[in-house]
């Protein structure tokens, strides 16, 4: 256990001693945009009959922020350790590739989970918000970011140099979040972007989290929960592939 | 008792460059071995494929009997690498990188050894200091103790003294000698000929992935490498009947090219029976430069 304990530490040590730049900014970002929709849209805007725009939007923004930090941590880790080459000395011990991918993984989860509940309790003096289901979103929260913190090795393995990583990130990534349903419901939206929505997995991620909150959504939640337990399960088998074959780690 | 590193036929192709085409090399427990050869012949793909950095198309290595790939646990163990970049982790001091290191062999309670290796390689007074902050010198220490830390009995460092000052050059040559009486078995890659001489008592030489030389140092030296006669004589010329070969002259002086210690006595003679008086003298010994080229061009 210990080889992977200490990955784990090593990982969780790297994001923390930067906590300013990596936890504290994404929590100021988030709340930014919920002053500023809330105030700039909150008058005009009715999702759902019970709860207002801005307890609409809480959700929306926690998950947001778990599933960018979560890819954003792994991915990055990853990709300065391959071109600083650092990463031989995870490489050279007997660190087996399971070991690897947990200890990447939970400290993406742990980033992921910071930022979210960073973000939750910051809103708390803005918006009046109760958890109807806190099981729910406890499991929303840890699979969603398991699967970007997967998602975001995948990428720091692929990418080589860090403008690749950028591509994946702003091309992939924030289009993604941004269309699932954060700042909107997608029953606001035509037909045929309800029908695209359907097809992105971060739809579900965020629609069924915001079910823990409000016991409302646009999908059924134990739909969302199937699409987000098969993501997970997909995206792992397919990393720990990846790094059983040694794709562009071990040449 | 096993070779502490053995590898048998390995191949390895990147592309359309056959990195490694066939090599197999035994090197024994105890030994301080040199792995020579120019630029592109293979030292580094073969230190990474004993190193499971990279993996060998075809053929088997062993470290300390271990295979690298089916028991990659217990050889990784035995094996400390020094690699030949200058890298290191911006987010760390000295005693974290080595600590995290020490806990990557599953090594929990590393404090007082990892003083030791500290105190050895002289960078007590750095331990706190972060990584980013030390010199090209001290980070090359730092890769050296955090090859050191899980005490691997056998440890291959990959051209460490390139691009080192004198004095840490030395200081590195002192240490390896030091951990090979402890009973380390050293490999040692370089480009400094002077250094594989120095220290090593075996030697590979590698070239275009292939193995074109290996034997102890004494023995290549013997056998590959003829004697320099130096000469200051008191003519600006030589008798052109002797049969001795003039390699280089400079006015009075001249370098004669002798096959082996027995040709000097008859030299002498010559030069004598032509009336040429010798006012300096000297025999340069073989050196490994000179084997190494040999050796490079007949291949």
């Amino acid at each position: 256990m210990t080889p992977f304990l200490t990955l784990l530490q090593k990982e969780l040590l790297r994001f923390w001693k930067v906590a300013f730049q990596t936890v504290a900014a994404p929590i100021l970002t988030s709340i930014l945009y919920l002053v500023i929709f809330s105030n700039a849209l909150g008058g005009h805007v009715k999702v759902y009959e019970t709860v207002s725009y801005s307890a609409f939007l809480v959700p929306g923004l926690v998950m947001m922020s778990i599933l960018q930090n979560a890819f954003a941590n792994s991915s990055s880790s990853l990709i300065q350790s391959k071109v600083t080459g650092n990463i031989v000395f995870m490489l050279l011990p007997p660190i087996s590739y399971g070991e690897f991918f947990c200890a990447y993984v939970l400290a993406s989860v742990a980033r992921g989970l910071s930022v979210g509940a960073g973000v939750l309790v910051a809103t708390v003096w803005f918006v009046d918000l109760s958890i109807s289901g806190p099981v729910w979103v406890v499991t929303f929260a840890i699979l969603c970011s398991a699967i970007l913190g997967s998602l975001g090795m995948v990428a720091g393995i692929w990418a080589e140099k860090f403008d690749q990583l950028a591509a994946f990130q702003n091309f992939v990534i924030l289009p993604l979040t941004f269309l699932s349903g954060v700042f909107y419901s997608i029953k606001s939206l035509p037909p045929m972007w309800q029908e695209l929505s359907r097809f992105n997995p971060f739809f579900y991620m965020i629609d069924g989290f915001r079910y823990g909150f409000f016991g409302v959504s646009d999908a059924p939640p134990a739909v969302s929960l199937i699409v987000v337990g098969t993501s997970f399960a997909a995206l792992s088998g397919a990393t720990l592939l990846l790094l059983r074959s040694g794709y562009r780690l071990r040449h | 008792m096993n070779p502490a590193i053995e590898i048998k036929d390995v191949r390895k192709r990147y592309g359309p460059l056959q990195a490694l085409d066939g090599v197999s090399l035994a090197i024994e427990q105890g030994e301080i071995f040199g792995l020579l050869g120019p630029n592109g012949a293979g030292k580094t793909t073969l230190i990474s494929i004993v190193a499971g950095l990279a993996r060998a198309d075809s053929g088997s290595v062993r470290v300390m009997g271990e295979d690298v790939v089916t028991g990659y646990r217990s050889a990784r163990r035995m094996l400390g690498v020094v690699p030949q970049e200058l890298v290191f982790d911006p987010f760390f001091s000295v005693r974290e990188t080595l600590r995290i290191q020490a806990g990557y062999y599953g090594i929990r309670k590393s404090g007082p050894w990892i003083d030791e290796i500290l105190h050895n390689l002289d960078l007590t007074s750095k331990a706190d200091a972060n990584m980013r902050s030390l010199s090209g010198g001290m980070k090359r220490r730092v890769l050296v103790a955090q090859a050191l830390v899980h005490k691997p009995p056998v440890i291959v460092l990959d051209e460490p003294t390139a691009g080192v000052d004198v004095e840490l050059r030395q200081g590195l040559w002192k240490f390896m000698r030091t951990l090979n009486r402890e009973g380390h078995t050293i490999v040692l890659t370089t480009h400094y000929l002077e250094e594989a001489e120095l220290l090593c008592s075996r030697i590979g030489m590698l070239k275009a992935g292939r193995i074109v030389a290996l034997d102890s140092t004494r023995n290549l030296l013997e056998t590959f490498s003829g004697l320099y006669l130096k000469l200051r004589v008191d003519s600006q010329e030589l008798p052109a009947s002797g049969s001795f070969k003039v390699t280089e002259s400079d006015g009075d002086l001249f370098t004669l090219r002798l096959e082996d210690f027995t040709e000097l006595e008859g030299v002498l003679a010559q030069l004598r029976k032509a009336g040429v008086t010798i006012r300096e003298f000297e025999v340069q010994p073989p050196d490994l430069e000179e084997v190494f080229v040999r050796i490079m061009n007949r291949h």
